[in-house]
């Protein structure tokens, strides 16, 4: 496949495709990103001059259902890789569908969020709460967005018939990506939501 | 990280990296963690160690998705060794400038 | 995967191999060749070296006398803002990857680099981000508050005009080649190693490539956030950095410096590397102490996050911090120092050959260490609190900048050169471009330190004559334009040897490593087949010679199958600038629009072949 390496007569030195190998490495510099936004948010907890302050807005009953729903199109992204491994590729394009839905609801159930808080008068210009919390989760949710539009395009192909389980690949480095936001929203529920 | 062409074992043309089993049970733990989290965020009586809980719980679903949904326990160490300095460093960014910001201005020295 | 006999549907215009092969200036847009790039990484970087020379000049012709006023003090807060800027992330970090694309591939044996269209991508969005932050000048609205750009100097409340606009958005262009290329070369030294070349037989300069391209992919992300923060803060209303509304400003000094200290590193990494390549091969003798100084060089890369905290003692950050950034400042001292000795013991005993190149290694070693040694008296708070922000600063960080990573470029470039052309640089000029380097450089930074402890404050646009510091600006003044001759000559011996340079053969230098084992200059596809190698120095051992040159000395009937020329590295390249800088109307229908040309463009990309039909990839 196009990915292969360049030195074409013999294999990578670790086995591993080229593709992957700078998958993981773009993944730990996003690493770095995102540890910077939340760094942030850290630094600026408590800091807010005027309110709403976050334990007055934050709703967690609210936020486990979208963390809930956000770890389930992980579950979903693992079983569509699964199936085109499979060669079935109905049910991987399926699964695929269920992680755009599944990051749909979760979008939604944000940006509802987002316009709750905004009536409680917490926006981006109000305090630095307001600042860092929307830029995190803001950045997140663009990640979400993009990954969304991602799987769009391999079930597309897919139902091409454009990636037999020979280049499967192109689905499990969408995964990584995915399963990478989520872990950074698995951070950011703790660390934003639950720790006071 | 050695050198040398080696096959990954794991990894295969058309091949699973884990049962279809599997992956449901690891999501299902991960949401029994998930509402562990909560629960110790509601109980009164865990506030005083609700930090370092929380903490070790969203490390653990941290690692099991690393590890599980993203095969790196199945792939080759260089792999691991990559991302593991994204994470040290992450894991220091964030240590390091809550220490100097939430722990430093509160101890007094002289 | 058998690709050399498939080789005969290339493609027209992908022969950029030795004989008859395309020099058009369409095979030059479109080419993902990792030597054409670098070339061109090379070029492009030397022109911003005379742009940002030239803001220096200025510079030191105002400072020739005290309360001199030939510019206005806006239009000297522009100049060295864009000064720092230009030089470091125009000239520097890019000349640093210009030799990283050239050699990465050749020293460990592989045809090119992994993602060689990302390359191609990496260099464009380094152009137009650098044309783009010069065009500042054009419109009279270059960046203004120092190449740190502190908070609150640039909030819109401060800074209002498009100045700081420049500044954050054509850094965050930057960033993405930086991150881009860090990848590659990652994954490049990762996963694409000739047979044999284990990690701990790479050559030096290849090794940190690695450990610098480690530090690009996780320092990178952490200023491309805080210029976001900074975006937010004057476009939208964000409030990061506005201490009226809570935010704190120092957040900007620790995120900034969490890059910045890393970024030093990331520069002087690269020119360790050259001479670590360099001193071996002119003192016949392989690197003292290999390992040592490979561990140094990882050390030294993790080392360099624990300290950036040393840029702000004067903030007031406490006793504990303090107390801790100057012990661990001190500690990366050693292994530094480690790597110094190494050197040394290298050129003990050995053949030493003074070349222009070995040359500027040892002026390296020499100048170096006086910048390492300044380093250490401001590493100590105390003393930095009286040092902060004079020009005593100055001098340090251009002896290790300048002293270091530029020496150690220029030692690689006299290196190298043969390689790339197939040429001697002239050894006459490369001696008079050594010397008046040394003399002007000394000249222009060594008295800065006496006019810095003597309390002459840096970024101002002048001086009151009652410091008594004229003498030592007008002997820098002297000094400056001594340098820039120095400069001159490089340029001069470079055009001129191009053209009629005494010839070279395949290893001119007698050196060890495998990119000496190839015709120069190379093929395009470099290696008609791929050596097999035993050992650290392999072109030292006979046996070893021998089997590794008869394969790569070969003539080839049917070459190697190599990647297409794409032009959508440059029309992506163009779209992400445009997109980059629409932010700077702030408005958000706008900016949303801007990203159509790049996801247009990114799917192209995607869509066309990397490689040419049927060629088994």
């Amino acid at each position: 496949m196009a990915q292969a390496a360049v030195a074409g007569e013999h294999a990578t030195n670790t086995g591993i495709s080229n593709w992957k190998v700078g998958f993981w490495t773009f993944l730990a510099s996003e690493c770095l990103f995102f540890g910077t936004l939340i760094s942030t948010y850290m630094v600026y907890k408590g800091t807010a001059l005027v309110g709403p302050y976050p334990e007055e807005i934050f709703s967690v009953i609210t936020t486990t259902v979208s963390t809930t729903v956000l770890l389930f199109s992980s579950l979903a992204m693992v079983l569509a890789l699964d199936q085109v491994q499979k060669a079935n590729k109905k049910a991987a394009i399926g699964w695929l569908f269920a992680v755009i839905a599944m990051g749909g609801i979760f979008l939604v159930m944000e940006f509802q969020s987002y316009l709750k808080y905004i009536d409680y008068g917490l926006t981006l210009t109000s305090s630095t709460f307001g600042s860092s919390y929307y830029v995190l989760t803001g950045t997140h949710k663009v990640h979400v967005l993009f990954g969304m539009i991602w799987m769009g395009i391999l079930a597309w192909r897919l139902h091409k018939d454009r990636i037999p389980p020979a280049k499967s690949e192109q689905v499990e480095i969408a995964g990584l990506y995915w399963h990478f936001v989520d872990i950074i929203w698995i951070v950011i529920f703790t660390l934003v939501y639950l720790i006071p | 990280m050695s050198s040398d062409v080696q096959a990954n074992e794991a990894h295969g043309e058309g091949e699973a990296h884990g049962s279809v089993a599997m992956y449901i049970w690891i999501g299902v733990i991960l949401a029994v963690l998930t509402f562990v989290e909560v629960a110790v965020f509601y109980i009164e009586a865990l506030d005083h160690i609700e930090v370092p809980i929380l903490v070790v719980l969203s490390t653990a679903k941290v690692i099991l998705v690393i590890m599980y949904f993203m095969h790196l326990k199945m792939e080759h160490r260089a792999l691991t060794w990559i991302f593991m300095t994204g994470v040290v460093l992450f894991v220091f960014l964030v240590t390091a400038l809550v220490i100097l910001y939430q722990v430093l201005p509160g101890i007094q020295l002289f | 995967m058998s690709s050399v006999a498939t080789a005969g549907e290339k493609t027209a215009g992908h022969t950029l191999g030795h004989e008859g092969e395309d020099t058009g200036l369409w095979s030059w847009i479109t080419t993902v060749d990792h030597k054409r790039i670098a070339i061109m990484y090379f070029v492009t970087a030397t022109v911003f070296f005379f742009i940002g020379g030239i803001k220096a000049m200025i510079i030191r012709v105002q400072l020739w006398n005290p309360e001199q006023s030939l510019i206005s003090p806006e239009l000297y807060n522009q100049l060295f803002t864009m000064h720092g800027t230009t030089m470091i992330f125009l000239v520097a970090m890019p000349m640093a990857v210009a030799f990283f694309n050239y050699l990465v591939p050749l020293q460990i044996g592989a045809r090119d680099v992994a993602f060689p269209r990302l390359n191609a991508l990496s260099y464009w969005i380094f152009l137009f981000g650098g044309i783009y932050l010069t065009s500042s000048f054009l419109f009279q609205a270059a960046p203004h508050a120092a190449w740190t750009g502190y908070a609150t100097l640039t909030s819109a409340q401060y800074s209002p005009g498009f100045n700081t606009d420049f500044w954050f958005i054509g850094l965050s262009i930057l960033g993405i080649a930086s991150i881009a290329g860090g990848v590659n070369f990652i994954t490049t030294i990762v996963n694409m190693r000739a047979p044999g070349m284990k990690m701990m037989r790479m050559p030096l300069f290849t090794w940190m490539t690695f450990v610098t391209s480690f530090l690009l992919i996780t320092a990178i992300p952490i200023i491309s956030v805080a210029l976001i923060f900074l975006g937010f803060d004057r476009l939208f209303g964000a409030v990061f950095f506005d201490p009226s509304m809570g935010g704190d400003p120092v957040l900007w000094q620790h995120l900034f410096w969490l890059f910045g200290h890393p970024e030093v590193y990331i520069l002087i990494l690269p020119a360790f590397g050259v001479i670590s390549d360099v001193i071996p091969t002119f003192s016949r003798k392989p690197l003292f102490g290999y390992p040592i100084v490979v561990y140094a060089g990882i050390l030294i890369g993790f080392i360099g996050w624990g300290v950036w905290s040393h840029h702000m003692f004067t903030v007031g950050l406490g006793p504990i911090a303090d107390s801790f950034f100057v012990a661990a400042t001190m500690i990366i001292a050693i292994p530094t120092g480690v790597k110094i000795f190494n050197w040394i013991a290298t050129m003990w005993g050995g053949s030493v050959r003074f070349t222009t190149a070995m040359l500027f290694s040892v002026g390296l070693l020499a100048v170096f260490t006086v910048g390492g040694l300044s380093g250490i008296m401001h590493a100590s708070a105390p003393v930095n609190l009286q040092q902060h922000d004079t020009y005593f600063v100055v001098a340090h960080f251009h002896y290790v900048i300048v002293g270091g990573a530029m020496m150690g470029l220029w030692a690689g470039l006299y290196y190298w050169f043969p390689k790339v052309s197939g040429r001697f640089l002239n050894e006459t000029l490369g001696k008079w471009h050594f010397w008046t380097t040394m003399v002007g450089f000394n000249l222009t930074f060594f008295p800065m330190h006496f006019s810095g402890l003597f309390g002459m404050p840096r970024r101002i646009y002048t001086y009151s004559a009652d410091l008594n510091v004229d003498i030592y600006n007008q002997l820098a003044t002297i000094g400056a334009f001594i340098f820039a001759i120095s400069a001159v000559i490089m340029v001069w011996n470079i055009v001129k040897s191009w053209r009629s340079g005494e010839r070279a053969g395949p290893n001119p230098w007698d050196a060890p490593h495998l990119e000496w084992s190839i015709p120069s200059p190379p093929h395009h596809y470099n290696f008609p087949e791929l050596p097999t190698v035993q050992s650290r120095e392999p072109l030292w051992n006979d046996g070893e010679r021998e089997s590794i040159q008869a394969v790569t000395m070969k003539e080839v009937e049917t070459e190697p199958v190599m990647p297409n020329p794409s032009f959508w590295p440059i029309v992506l390249a163009f779209s992400i600038t445009l997109s980059w800088a629409l932010v700077m109307t702030g408005i958000w229908w706008v900016i949303a629009l801007g990203i159509i040309p790049v996801f247009v463009s990114t799917l192209m990309w995607a869509l066309e072949p990397a490689f040419p039909e049927g060629s088994g990839h």
